[in-house]
Formats: structure tokens, sequence, C-alpha cells
């Protein structure tokens, strides 16, 4: 009998238990960022009381004192830093909005190009994604601003379309529409009419369950979203007015305008986002195995129906994810706004605010506190989704 | 009887081979396919003659003012006369010798990194990230070695450019491997830790970094202590690419199966060992691709630090199409920035793809 070898195996040394060092390990990691975060808030500190800068939110109650080229909401010098901080907002979400329909429509038209059966018309996608892709998205906001839109006529030599459109260096000046007494219920007739197509469409789909009657949903839908608010309209006297712009001194007043800092952004923004999303799109599409059409074709379903109940719906769960990342990024992508001075919240509110006031660090705590709420949303949304639409595997 | 002799067979209709085929098939299959390539057709007509007549035919070419640029074409004049600045920025004439050396000693670096039968390229990939950047660095910026000083903020061009860039990987990598690791460590603080690190800066643009790191970052250091504008930028710069770098390794850690990490902890290998000698060699091999798209990203994104006053590239062309004496050059100038920009990032996509079908190869279905 060996008897020098213990039967229960000695217990082993404190410090080499995997347990204990890990406790070790973390808690030197807490005290070291803790060490470093209070080394930074005493610097800090220091430093703005060095400078003579009050800390805290109390600055965006003050008075702003500088004017804002474009906002959606009423703005003038007398308004707050916590409304500049809004105006900001704002255009940033209406230049993501935009550039997002855009560049989708585009990248969708693309990305179906590249897969044409079409020589040419596959190559010339090929060719646009691969030039605009490999072009920093600054140098195109700068090209499009600077080298194009630049060149646009003065007001009094602008293109007009009619007497309602008007481009030049300032802007595309379009009529706006002005609703008058009774256009509510235009308005209210758009949304019965969406409302109604939502519960035609389940009754429809319920019927074809149990019966397999097809109904046509598409124009049946079209005729009451378009439909019914049109003649709503044309009933209760077109209350609608126009207000045109006209050439005053040196600019035109009146109507709506898109400046040109918003415009060479959007094209910028789009464009470039659009050569992305066509690559997305396309190897969607091409994910969904060739089978899955073979298969659609021996069961009678012809082309369109294929495209649209069999191809589409699985590409849609290879292109979601991926598109939704590619939303977010258009929108931190905007932010280069400030580089051509559209005012958007980087170039507001982290730019004019932030100099006005010096409030460094609660001025960019903020901003980038916008932008990481919108990622942790969408990221939060994309889990969802792909819990929701993963393959389910027996 | 007699013998059954087979006709020769029939060649194939000369509708379907051949160049009248490959139309037929590729181009004119349909009515609408026939439109469609006409309007291509119609559409390339209409832009790429004058296009190529603007940029090649009647372009001038040589000259030393503007007034050499009277053909209406594009005036490369203006580049051409700017090249110098476009490339290194500021750095004085008489030193620019040191870039082109760092230059030229970096691309003899990576020929044999393109040799098929070149054996030592693990050691010599970790030379060019790890030892070059140092003799780059005492090249560039001098005051040692009997080299003059240069002070950074005469740094810039495609010069700076590419500075920013290589900096932001190769230092970004490091800590991206140490991140991904620690997102997936079993410890609930370090995870913790990393994965706020890591959603953090992934969640703003680069725009913001980079005003958070020229306006705060000198609050955050003791009074006193300063860095230059350039050392300020590319703090930023490495922090948030690091996070990038580490959601790609992490990538490449997860597509190793289970198997090796277990085999690793049955040799008796620690953590450490573990991860150094089995988990990271297959791990960053496979994302090899990922981390050239990285680069690329990064490298579009320098042209970012425009906005803080650095003098990249594009910067440079910005404000020298801002000169009065070359005023209305713009277009040349950018169509420039964006050729240059398009080859380095085109070339490495190339490069990236061809690598994901090697790896591929390399790695077959089970």
């Amino acid at each position: 009998m060996a008897s020098e070898q213990p039967s229960v195996p000695a217990k082993a040394k404190l410090w080499n238990r995997p347990g204990f060092r890990a406790l070790v390990f973390q808690v030197l990691l807490v005290a070291v960022l803790l060490y470093f975060g209070l080394t930074i808030l005493g610097n800090t500190l220091h430093n703005l009381e060095q400078r003579g800068i009050s800390t805290g939110f109390g600055f965006l109650n003050n008075e702003a004192g500088f004017g804002i080229v474009m906002s959606l909401i009423e703005f003038n010098e007398s308004h707050t830093f916590g409304r500049t901080f809004l105006v900001g907002l704002l255009n940033t979400v209406l230049v993501s909005f935009l550039g997002i329909i855009l560049a989708t429509i585009l990248g969708f038209l693309i990305g179906v190009a590249r897969l044409s059966r079409n020589w040419i018309v596959s190559r010339l996608a090929a060719v646009y994604i691969e030039t605009f892709r490999n072009i920093p998205l600054l140098l195109q906001i700068l090209f499009w601003y600077f080298a194009v839109l630049a060149q646009l006529p003065r007001p009094k030599q602008s293109i007009g379309i009619g007497e309602t459109v008007f481009l030049n260096n300032r802007g595309l000046y379009m009529g706006a529409p002005v609703p008058e007494a009774g256009f509510s219920m235009t308005i209210a007739a758009f949304f019965i009419g969406i409302i109604a197509t939502f519960f035609i469409a389940r009754w429809a789909h319920k019927r074809q369950d149990a019966t397999g009657k097809q109904f046509h949903t598409v124009w049946a839908g079209i005729g009451l979203i378009i439909g019914l608010p049109a003649v709503v309209f044309l009933f209760s006297g077109t209350p609608l007015a126009w207000d045109l712009p006209v050439l005053k001194g040196f600019n035109f007043k009146g109507g709506m305008v898109i400046i040109p800092e918003l415009a060479a952004l959007l094209l910028a923004l789009s464009i470039y986002t659009a050569s992305f999303i066509a690559e997305i799109v396309r190897s969607g599409i091409l994910s969904v195995s060739h089978g899955q059409t073979e298969a659609a074709h021996a069961l009678g379903l012809r082309n369109a129906p294929t495209l649209r109940l069999i191809i589409i719906p699985q590409a849609m769960r290879v292109i979601i994810p991926q598109l939704t990342s590619q939303y977010l990024n258009l929108t931190k992508n905007s932010s280069l706004a400030t580089a051509v001075g559209y005012p958007d919240l980087v170039a507001v509110f982290a730019g004019t605010t932030l100099n006005q006031t010096g409030q460094a660090v609660e001025v960019i705590a903020m901003t980038m506190a916008v932008y990481l709420t919108l990622s942790l949303l969408i990221s939060f949304y994309m889990n969802w989704y792909n819990k929701r639409k993963q393959l389910v595997e027996r | 009887m007699s013998k059954f002799v087979p006709q020769p067979d029939l060649p194939a209709p000369i509708t379907n081979v051949g160049v009248i085929g490959w139309l037929r098939n590729n181009l004119f299959p349909s009515p609408l396919d026939t439109a469609m390539t006409l309007a291509a057709l119609y559409f390339l007509y209409l832009y790429v003659p004058p296009l190529f007549d603007w940029a090649i035919f009647s372009a001038d070419w040589f000259g030393d003012s503007r007034d050499a640029c009277t053909s209406g074409g594009a005036c490369w004049v203006f580049v051409s006369v700017r090249f110098k600045q476009f490339m290194v920025g500021l750095y004085p004439d008489a030193e620019v010798w040191r870039v082109s050396t760092a230059a030229v000693l970096f691309v003899a670096l990576m020929i044999p990194m393109f040799i098929k039968g070149f054996k030592h390229k693990a050691w010599l990939g970790a030379f060019i990230l790890f030892g070059f950047p140092f003799i780059a660095f005492i090249l560039f910026s001098g005051g040692s070695f009997g080299l003059e000083l240069v002070e950074t903020n005469m740094w810039g061009g495609l010069f700076l450019t590419l500075v920013l860039s290589f900096v932001g990987i190769v230092a970004a990598l490091p800590l991206g491997i140490l991140l991904a690791l620690g997102r997936r460590s079993s410890m609930p603080i370090v995870k913790s830790v990393c994965v706020v690190f890591i959603e953090f800066w992934r969640g703003v643009p680069l725009i913001t970094v980079l005003f958070m790191s020229s306006v705060m970052l000198p609050l955050f250091l003791p009074e006193g202590m300063n860095f230059d504008k350039l050392l300020r930028a590319m703090i930023g710069i490495v922090l948030f690419q690091s996070a990038y770098m580490a959601e790609v390794v992490r990538s490449g850690l997860q597509a190793i199966p289970k198997g090796q990490y277990e085999a690793a902890k049955a040799l008796g290998l620690s953590y450490w060992q573990s991860m150094g000698l089995i988990i990271l060699p297959q791990a960053l091999k496979l994302v090899i691709p990922g981390i050239v798209n990285t680069f690329i990203a990064l490298f579009k994104d320098t042209t970012l630090v425009l906005i803080i006053g650095l003098f990249d590239l594009l910067s440079m062309i910005q404000s020298a199409s801002q000169d009065a004496k070359w005023l209305g050059f713009e277009i040349e100038g950018y169509v420039f920035a964006a050729l240059i920009f398009w080859v380095f990032c085109f070339g490495m996509s190339r490069y990236s793809m061809s690598l994901e079908r090697k790896l591929e190869t390399s790695h077959a279905r089970n």
C-alpha cells in the first residue's frame, strides 16, 4: 500500500484557487478605476475653478444670444441655451430621417440592379458601390457643398421651375402649403383610411386562410389611404393655400427652403450610405438558397409571388439587422454637418453653445448621451428583432 | 446491315454562343432589359466622354500658376504646384527625406508579406506592427540621433493621414484584444466594465470623441501638464477604435470551437498560456479580414480631424482651395483627394477579400 499517497488531494493554497484570484483581480480593477476616476474628477474640478468656469446645468436657462440659420421650432437670439439643444436635436433628427428614407430607396434600387442579369446595369451598380463607399464621407459632403452647390446661380439669376420652385446658391425655394379651415377633415380622412386598411387587411387574411379566396388588399388600401382624403379634400372646397416664395431684395422670402447645407449633407449621406445598403441587400438576397426559388416554382408560384412570399421574407432576416446598424451609422455620421455649418446637434450645441459658455464637460456629456441613448435603443430593438426572427431549429 | 455512323454534332445556334449569344443573354434578353441597356448606354454616352475630356484630354498639366490653366478642362497645375503640401503638409523641405525613407522602409517590409513561400510572416508582421512605429517615430519627429526636431504641428497631408490611421490600428489592436477577452471573461465586474467601455465608444460618433479629446482632455489632466493637439486626437482615435477592434476580435474568439478551450485546459495551461498559445493565434488569423476592414473605415474616418484643426490630406486640400490665388479649383482638389483615398481603400478591400477567400479554404466545413 502506498500510504504516502494521500487519498484526498491537499487543499489548494488560497492564492491558487480560481475563485479567490478572480475576487482579488476584480477588487484591484475596481480600485484602479476608482482611483483613476477620482483623479480625473479632482483635476477637472480644480481646472474649472482655475479658469473660473462654473459647473452644473444652470447655463441651459441663460439667454443664448446667437441665431441659428435653420430651426424647426421658433428660435431667436433671446431664447435659452436649453432651446439650442432642442433645435440642434430636431435638426439632427430631420436630416437623419430624410437621409434614411433616401438612402434606403437608393440602396435597394442599386442592390437589385447589382443582381440584375443585365450585364451593363449590374456593372454600373458595381461601379457606383465601389466608388462611393471607398471615398470618405466628409470629402463627399465638402464636394457637394463647396464644389457643386456653391456653383449655383445667385438669387437674382435663380433657376425657376414655374413660379413655385426656385433654385439658387442660397437654397431650393418651394411653395409651402398653408392649411385653411376645414383641412382637418382631409387629415381625419387620411387616418380613417389607414385604420380601415388595417382592418380590411386582417379580414382579407382571415378569409384567405379560411376559404382560400383572395382579396385585392393593395388596391383597396390605395383607394382608402389616397382616394378617400382626395375626395374629402375636393368636396370640402380645397381648403389649402400656397405660400409662394417671392424675390425681395437680395433673396427670396416666404415658402419653404432647403438650405444648401442641408442639401449637401443629405446628398452625401444618402449616396454614401446607399452604397453600403446596396451591398447588404445584395448579400441578403443571395443568402436565400436557390433551392427556395426552385421549390416555389415547383409549387406553381410565379416569379412575382415567389419574390414576395418566399425570397424577400427570408432575405429580410439577413438584411434588417445590418440595415439597422447602417441607419445608426447614418445618424452618427450626420454629426459631420458641422463641417459645412448645417446646424445639427454637434454644430449648434457642441460647437457654438460650447464656445459661448465654456461648459465643455456638461455640453459634451449631453451630446454624447443623446447618441448613446439612440444607439442603445436601436441595439435593444435589434436584439428583440433577432430573437423574434431567428430560425427556430428543432 | 450497315453500321450506324453518328452524324457530327451540329454547332450550337449562332444566336446562343459567341458574341451574339452573350449580347442576347446579357444585354437584350427581354424588352425591359433592352430598354434598360439602351438607357444605360445613353447615360454613359452623355457623361463618360465629357468626363474624360475634362479630366485628361483638355486638362492642363504643366505650369506653375493659374495662368497656365486656359483650356477649360481640369487644372491639374493646382495639384502639382501644391503636391508637396498635399503629401507631407508643412514638413520642412530639407527633412522630407525622412518621411520618404520611412515610406520606402514600410513598402520594403510589406513586400515579403505578399510572397507566397516566405516563412517568417508572423515575425515580420509583428515587427511591422510593433517595431516599425518606433523607428518611424524617431525619423519623423527627430530630436535624437542628430536629427533635427520637427514639431507635430508641421506634420500634415497624406503623411499625417497615414500616421493617424496606422497609430490608430496598432495601438487599438492590443487594447481591443484585452477588451474582447474581458468581455468574454467569467468575472462579472471585468465583464461589465468591458461591456460598458465598448458600448460607450461604439455608441458615440467619432466627431464628438475628437471634440472631447480636444476640449475635455486638457481639463482631466493635472494643471500644467498638456499634450499636443496631435497626441490628443490620437488618444481619442485609439480609444474609439479599440472598441470596434474588440468586437472584431470577439467575433474571432466566438468562432473557435469549444474543444480548443477545453483541450488547452486539459493540458494544464493557465488562462494566459491557453489564450496566448492556443486561442488567440487561431482567432486573430480568422479576423485578419475584419481588421483590414476596420482599418479601411478608420482610414476614411481620419479625415474628421479636419474639424478639430489638424492638417490631414483633406484639410490641406480644403485650405489650399480657399487660397485667394487658386479660388475656383475646388473640384480638382477634391477629385485628387478622392482618387488617393479610393486607391487606398479599394486596394485594401480587395486585399481583405482575397485573404478571406484564402483563409476560408483552410477551414473546411465540418
